[in-house]
C-alpha cells in the first residue's frame, strides 16, 4: 500500500485518499469555440504517461482536500506533493530502477 | 505405539497424542506434524491427485507440498487443503485425505488414471468446446472428479484479527541467515519484527545437525533465540506467513494462533493478521528443493531429498528400509548421509554428473555407499508405492540412455533437482530475478522497495554464505536508518567443498521423441507431465503464461512451489529456447492460501463490514410493522404491511390512501449538501443544466446534474435560503459522489469562487407529508406558517415551528400530489414526525415506504437517476429539455451537442401500456419490434421501471426505446423471463395528471 504526504495532514496511508487521475487539465474556457474532436479529447483522451507524471489525490477520508502529486506510473514513486495553486514542481529527469529496460 | 529412530530429532517422546485419519486411530508425538506422524506410522499413500486420482504420498517437508492435502475436523471447524506437512498433531484431531473416496487405497476414481490418455494437456479446454449436449454428459463426472477439499457449509465460529504493525527492519524467514539478520539488526537497537511460519524457529537448521561457532547448530540455535527474546525492540512472530508484499514495504502477514490446539484449549482469536509497514525488509525465506521428473516419479515413497533428511533428523520418522539418492548437486549427499546414520540401507547414490568430487561425496563413498556417476533413475517399480528405482547411464552429452538399465530393490527414493530462492515476495514487491546458469535458478536481482534477499532466498545455498549475508544486511539495514551497529562479525560455519550442479530436468529417454517414455509428473497437485508440456507446444501455445493455462502448470493450492521451474526449463527444451528467454510466470499473492475469515477480520458475521445508518424515526418505522429495505448504507422503510398483507396489497392500500387523503413517508435519507458564499450562485449555475441566479429566496428549484459527458448525474431539489446560502438535496445513493463533484470543481478548476459546503444529510429529519388533505394536517401543528396555497406556493420554502421547535417546510412534490416536506433539527425527528401522525389521524394518515414512493412517482412520469438512467442517458434522452438553460454554460453542456448525443435514434424515455392491462412488465426486460425474433434479436431497449398501478388499476412501465419520443402510439413486444413477449404501447410517461392539477389543493 502507498503512502501519500497530504500536503495539509502530513503522511498518511493510501486507504484514506482517493485518485483523481491525471493533473492539471483545465476546463476549456469557451467550450463552444471547440470543435467535437477538441472537446471530445479534453473529455476522454489522457496522456496515460509512462514514467512521471502529474496526478489528483483527494484526501477522502482525512481532510477532504484535493491536492496534486508527481507519481511514477511503473514504479509508482511519488516525487512530489503540492496544493492548487502551488508553482509546479520539476518532473524527474531520471530513469527509475525496476522500470522496463 | 509409533516406532522412531535413534536419531536425537525434536519430538518430544514423553508425550503422545492420539490422532485419527481416515477414521483409524494413530499415535504420534509432540513435535510432529501431519506428515512426520503419518510417515512414522508406515502411512505412505495419503491421497489421490485432482486429474488421475493416481495414490500419492508425501513428497516434501514444508510450505512446498503438492500431495499432502487433507481435510481437517469437520463441521463448521472444518479445513479443507491442510499442508499435512506443516500442521501440527494434537490431541483428539481427525482428518481425511483431499480427492480419494472412499480411501485413498481403494479410490472409485481412480478409473481416470486407467484413461489417462483421454485427459491430456487441456482437456478441460477441448471438453469446453465439445457439443453443448455432450458437456451435459461429462459435466458431473467432471464436477465430483475436480477441484480439491470441502469448503465447510456452515457459518464459521471462530474470530479473527487484524493489527497494524510498525517496525524498523522486517525480517521474514527465521532460518539461520534471518536470525543473524535480526540478531544484528536488534543489537544495534533498531525495531526488529521477525516472522516465520513453522512450529519452531530454526529453519532449515532444525533438519540439519551442523556445526555453527564450533557448537552443535542445534546448541547455536537455542541461545541464539534466547538472544532475541530477551530484546524488549525484537517481535518475534512465530506459526505466521509473510504472504504479501505490496508498494510502500507493507507486507501482510497471518499468524495461526489455535489451529495446533484441540479445540478445548482454543482461547481467542483463531488467526491474525499483522499488516507491517516495515522501513526495511530483510527477506530470509529460503529455497524450495525441486524434483527431476523420471518414470512414475509420483509414487508414494519419491520424496525430496531434504524432505527425507528433515523426517529422518527432525522427526526421527522411519521412513524406510532401502533408498536410493538421486541427485545432480552435492546437497542430497547429506541426506545419504543422514540416511546412514539413522540406520537405513542406502543402495546407491545416483548422480547425473560425471564427477563428484565435493566434500559430501568423499563422505557417501567414504561410507561405502555405491556413487553412480553419469546416471540417472529412469522409473521407479512397484504398486501405489515404490518398491525398486530402475537406473541407467547418461551418454557423455548426457542426451541419451546408455547400456543397460539395473534395478536397486528400495521403498525410498529420495530426489535432488537444485534449489528454488523463494523469490515469491520479492517479485511481489516489483523486483526482478535473473537466471544464475552457474547456481541453475532464478536469483534476486532489480529490487525496487527497501529491501534485501539473504541465505538461500538470495541463492547463496551455503551455510557459511548464508550467516555472513545475514549479518551483513541486519547490519546494513541498522545502520542506514541511523543506528549504529556494533561490529560484531558473523558467526562461523565450515565451509564445504562443492562440485557444481548441472542442469538435469528429465530424462532422455528419445532422443527424437522427447515427449516419449513413462509418464513423468512435473506438477503432482495437477497431474501435469512432461509429455503435457510438449504437446501444449506442439498445439501451439509457446508463452509460458499460456503453457500455465493451457496445462493448469503450477494452478494448485501449491502454486507449483516445486513444479514451476522445472515446467519452465522443459518448455524452454521444447522451444529449443534458454530459460531466461522463456522467462517465469507472474508471482502474485498470496504466498500460500489465506483463509476467507483472516482476510475479514472482525467483520467475519458481516455486521461491522458495512456501517447500518438509520434515520431518527427510524424505531417508529419498525413499531409499526415497517419492512426494511438497504438503500445504500441506509435502511429505508420499504412498505408497511398489516395483517397477512402481501407486498402488492400493502402498496395499493399505501398508494390509494395517498392520492385519496394524506400519506406520510420518511425522507431524511436524501443527501443534503449546504452551499454558502458570495458566489454560491454563480456555482450552481456550472453545476446544474438549469438558471440559478433569479431563484427568490424562500423559493426552490428542481436541478439537474450532468457529467461533463453531458450524461445525467443526479437531480435534486434545491433551495434558496438567503442571497448567499442555498441547501441541496441530493438522490440517496449519490450523497457522497455529488459532494466529491462539487468539491473536485470547486478545489481545482475554480479556487476563486468563494464557496463553502457542507454535507448535512445526518442533521436533519424529513417528514413527506403527501395527498390532497396534507396542508390540512401540517397547517394544524406547525406555527408561523401562512399555508394559504398563495401566499405559501409550490416550491415555496417557509420557516416555522411544532411545539416551539423550529421547523423548515418546503412545498415540493415528488408524487403529483399537494406535498409538504417538514424539516427538523434530527434530534427532534420522531417528536414531529408523531405530532404529523397524530395530527393526520382524522384523515387516515397512512405511512408509506419506498415502493409506494417508486410507484406514485412512476405514475407521475418522474425520473429516479440510477434506476430510470444508467450513465448512458442525457437529458434529452429523457425529455427534459426544459429544464436546460440556453442561455449560460454549465457542466457537460457542450457534450449535448457531440454527434453521437444529436442522433434521433438514440434510447428515449417513453412509457409502457401494456395491451393486456393484467400483466406487469419485468424490469429489465428487451423491447422487440416483432414479437418472435430469431436469436439474436434486435434490442430495442428495455424496462427500467414496471409496477401494477393501483390508481390506474393497470400495470404501468417507463422504459428507454432506440428513437421512443418519436415511436409514441407504436406496439412494442418485451421478452419476459419465461420466455413470452408481450405486447405494448408506447405512450407518455405521464400516467395520471398530464396537466399537473392534482397538487393545486385550493
Ligand atoms: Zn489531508
Amino acid at each position: 500500500m502507498l503512502q501519500l504526504q497530504c500536503p495539509f495532514c502530513g503522511l498518511r496511508d493510501e486507504s484514506e485518499f482517493s485518485f483523481g487521475g491525471e493533473a492539471h487539465i483545465a476546463r476549456p474556457l469557451e467550450p463552444d469555440a471547440l470543435s467535437d474532436e477538441e472537446w471530445a479529447d479534453y473529455l476522454f483522451n489522457r496522456s496515460n504517461v509512462k514514467g512521471f507524471h502529474r496526478e489528483m489525490w483527494l484526501h477522502a477520508a482525512g481532510c477532504r482536500q484535493w491536492f496534486y502529486a508527481i507519481r511514477n506510473t511503473v514504479s509508482y514513486e511519488f516525487t512530489a506533493f503540492y496544493r492548487v495553486g502551488d508553482p509546479l514542481p520539476d518532473l524527474p529527469n531520471r530513469s527509475v530502477p525496476g522500470a522496463a529496460k | 505405539m509409533t516406532n522412531r529412530l535413534d536419531t536425537a530429532g525434536r519430538i518430544d517422546r514423553s508425550k503422545p497424542i492420539s490422532f485419527r485419519f481416515n477414521g483409524k486411530g494413530y499415535v504420534g508425538y509432540q513435535g510432529d506434524t501431519i506428515a512426520s506422524a503419518l510417515l512414522a506410522n508406515g502411512v505412505k499413500v495419503i491421497g489421490r491427485s485432482w486429474k488421475y486420482h493416481r495414490a500419492r504420498g508425501f513428497m516434501g517437508d514444508g510450505v512446498e507440498e503438492a500431495n499432502g492435502l487433507f481435510q481437517v475436523q469437520t463441521g463448521a471447524k472444518t479445513i479443507p487443503n491442510v499442508r499435512g506437512t506443516q500442521a501440527e498433531i494434537y490431541e483428539g484431531l481427525e482428518f481425511t485425505s483431499t480427492n480419494a473416496w472412499p480411501n485413498p487405497n481403494f479410490d472409485v476414481l481412480a478409473l481416470f488414471g486407467k484413461f489417462s490418455f483421454m485427459l491430456p494437456a487441456g482437456f478441460y479446454y477441448k471438453t469446453f468446446m465439445w457439443p453443448a449436449k455432450l458437456w451435459m454428459t461429462y459435466e458431473h463426472i467432471i464436477r465430483k472428479a475436480s477441484g480439491l477439499g470441502v469448503a465447510p457449509k456452515e457459518q464459521d465460529t471462530d474470530h479473527y484479527e487484524k493489527t497494524n504493525e510498525h517496525c524498523d527492519v522486517l525480517v521474514v524467514g527465521a532460518g539461520p541467515s534471518g536470525i543473524v539478520a535480526a540478531l544484528h539488526a536488534a543489537r544495534a537497537d533498531a525495531r526488529v519484527l521477525l516472522v516465520d511460519e513453522q512450529s519452531e524457529m530454526g529453519g532449515r537448521l532444525l533438519s540439519q545437525n551442523v556445526q555453527i561457532e564450533g557448537n552443535a547448530s542445534s546448541e547455536w540455535l537455542r541461545s541464539a533465540l534466547l538472544e532475541l527474546q530477551a530484546f524488549e525492540n525484537v517481535t518475534l512472530l512465530g506459526r505466521t506467513t509473510a504472504f504479501g508484499y505490496h508498494d510502500g514495504n507493507f507486507v501482510t502477514a497471518v499468524q495461526r494462533l489455535t489451529d495446533h490446539l484441540p479445540e478445548s484449549k482454543q482461547r481467542g482469536a483463531r488467526e491474525k493478521v499483522f499488516r507491517i509497514r516495515a522501513k526495511q525488509v530483510i527477506l530470509a525465506t529460503g529455497a524450495h528443493e525441486r524434483p527431476i521428473p523420471f518414470g512414475y516419479n509420483d509414487r508414494a515413497g519419491v520424496m525430496l531429498a531434504s524432505a527425507v533428511s528433515s523426517y529422518v533428523v527432525r522427526y526421527s520418522a522411519p521412513l524406510a528400509k532401502r533408498a536410493v539418492v538421486f541427485t545432480n548437486n552435492d546437497g542430497a549427499y547429506q541426506t545419504a548421509i543422514d540416511l546412514h546414520r539413522a540406520g537405513i540401507t542406502v543402495s546407491a547414490v545416483v548422480d547425473s554428473r560425471s564427477e563428484t568430487n565435493g566434500d559430501l561425496p568423499e563422505i557417501v563413498r567414504g561410507l561405502g555407499i555405491e556413487v553412480l556417476t553419469q546416471s540417472t533413475v529412469v522409473k521407479s517399480k512397484g504398486g501405489k508405492s515404490v518398491t525398486g528405482a530402475y537406473v541407467q547411464s547418461l551418454s557423455d552429452d548426457s542426451k541419451s540412455l546408455v547400456g543397460a538399465s539395473r534395478l536397486f530393490e528400495c521403498d525410498l527414493i529420495a530426489v535432488s533437482g537444485g534449489w528454488n530462492p523463494a523469490i515469491h515476495l520479492l517479485a511481489q514487491s516489483g523486483g526482478k530475478v535473473k537466471w544464475n546458469d552457474a547456481k541453475v535458478c532464478f536469483e534476486p536481482d532489480v529490487v525496487v522497495q527497501k529491501q534485501v534477499s539473504v541465505g538461500a532466498a538470495n541463492a547463496s545455498f551455503s551455510l557459511a554464505e548464508g550467516l555472513q549475508e545475514g549479518a551483513q544486511a541486519g547490519d546494513a539495514a541498522a545502520k542506514t536508518l541511523g543506528f549504529d551497529p556494533a561490529t560484531n562479525a558473523a558467526p562461523k560455519a565450515d565451509s564445504i567443498k562443492e562440485q557444481a550442479i548441472q542442469p538435469m530436468w528429465r530424462v532422455p529417454y528419445n532422443a527424437d521423441k522427447p515427449w516419449d517414455g513413462p509418464k513423468q509428473f512435473v506438477d503432482f497437485q495437477n497431474d501435469v507431465s512432461v509429455s503435457d508440456i510438449y504437446l501444449a507446444v506442439r498445439e501451439g501455445f509457446h508463452s509460458v503464461e499460456h503453457v500455465k493455462r493451457y496445462t493448469a502448470l503450477g494452478f494448485g493450492t501449491d502454486q507449483g512451489k516445486t513444479g514451476n521451474i522445472v515446467g519452465m526449463a522443459i518448455l524452454a527444451d521444447a522451444l529449443d529456447k534458454d530459460i531466461p528467454s522463456t522467462g517465469t510466470t507472474t508471482f502474485r499473492p498470496n504466498y500460500t492460501p489465506v483463509t476467507f475469515g483472516a482476510v475479514a477480520g472482525p467483520d467475519i458475521d458481516g455486521t461491522m463490514f458495512d456501517p447500518v445508518r438509520k434515520t431518527a424515526i427510524h424505531q417508529w418505522h419498525a413499531e409499526h410493522g415497517a419492512l426494511f429495505e438497504n438503500v445504500g448504507q441506509w435502511h429505508r422503510p420499504w412498505y408497511y404491511p398489516q395483517g397477512n398483507e402481501t407486498l402488492q396489497e400493502a402498496v395499493n392500500r399505501e398508494c390509494l390512501a395517498t392520492r385519496n387523503s394524506v400519506g406520510i413517508m420518511d425522507a431524511s435519507t436524501l443527501g443534503k449538501i449546504e452551499i454558502k458564499g458570495k458566489d454560491a450562485s454563480k456555482f450552481l449555475e456550472m453545476i446544474y443544466t438549469n438558471n440559478w441566479k433569479k431563484l427568490a429566496v424562500g423559493m426552490a428549484r428542481y436541478g439537474f446534474m450532468l457529467g461533463e459527458d453531458g450524461m445525467v448525474m443526479d437531480d435534486g431539489v434545491t433551495v434558496r435560503l438567503a442571497d448567499d446560502h442555498f441547501f441541496m438535496h441530493t438522490t440517496t445513493g449519490g450523497a457522497a459522489s455529488v459532494m466529491n463533484w462539487l468539491e473536485v470543481w470547486l478545489q481545482t478548476e475554480w479556487p476563486e469562487l468563494e464557496v463553502f459546503m457542507t454535507s448535512v444529510t445526518d442533521h436533519w429529519s424529513t417528514a413527506a407529508v403527501v395527498g390532497p388533505n396534507s396542508r390540512k394536517v401540517v397547517s394544524s401543528v406547525v406555527d408561523g406558517i401562512d399555508f394559504d396555497k398563495d401566499a405559501f406556493p409550490f416550491m415555496g420554502s417557509r420557516h416555522g415551528s411544532i411545539d416551539g421547535v423550529p421547523v423548515w417546510v418546503n412545498r415540493i412534490s415528488f408524487s403529483g400530489e399537494l406535498a409538504y416536506e417538514v424539516n427538523v433539527n434530527a434530534n427532534q425527528g420522531r417528536h414531529v414526525w408523531e405530532r404529523l401522525w397524530a395530527a393526520g389521524q382524522p384523515y387516515d394518515i397512512t405511512a408509506y415506504g419506498t415502493e409506494t414512493l417508486h410507484v406514485l412517482r412512476a405514475e407521475k412520469g418522474y425520473v429516479i437517476v440510477g434506476q430510470d438512467t444508467d450513465g448512458s442517458v442525457s437529458p434529452e434522452d429523457l425529455g427534459m429539455q426544459w429544464a436546460m438553460s440556453k442561455t449560460k454554460d454549465y457542466l457537460g453542456r457542450r457534450s449535448l451537442a457531440l454527434q453521437e448525443l444529436r442522433r434521433e435514434d438514440r434510447k428515449q424515455f417513453v412509457g409502457l401500456l401494456t395491451v393486456d392491462p393484467k400483466i406487469v412488465l419485468e424490469e429489465g426486460g428487451q423491447i422487440l419490434n416483432e414479437p418472435a425474433q430469431q436469436i439474436p434479436a434486435t434490442m430495442l431497449g428495455h424496462v427500467t421501471s414496471s409496477y401494477h398501478s393501483a390508481c390506474l388499476d393497470r400495470s404501468i412501465a417507463l422504459a428507454l426505446v432506440r428513437n421512443g419520443h418519436k415511436r409514441q402510439g407504436e406496439t412494442i413486444y418485451v421478452s419476459m423471463n419465461d420466455g413470452r413477449t408481450v405486447p405494448a404501447v408506447i405512450g407518455s410517461t405521464v400516467f395520471i395528471d398530464p396537466k399537473g392539477e392534482r397538487q393545486n389543493v385550493a
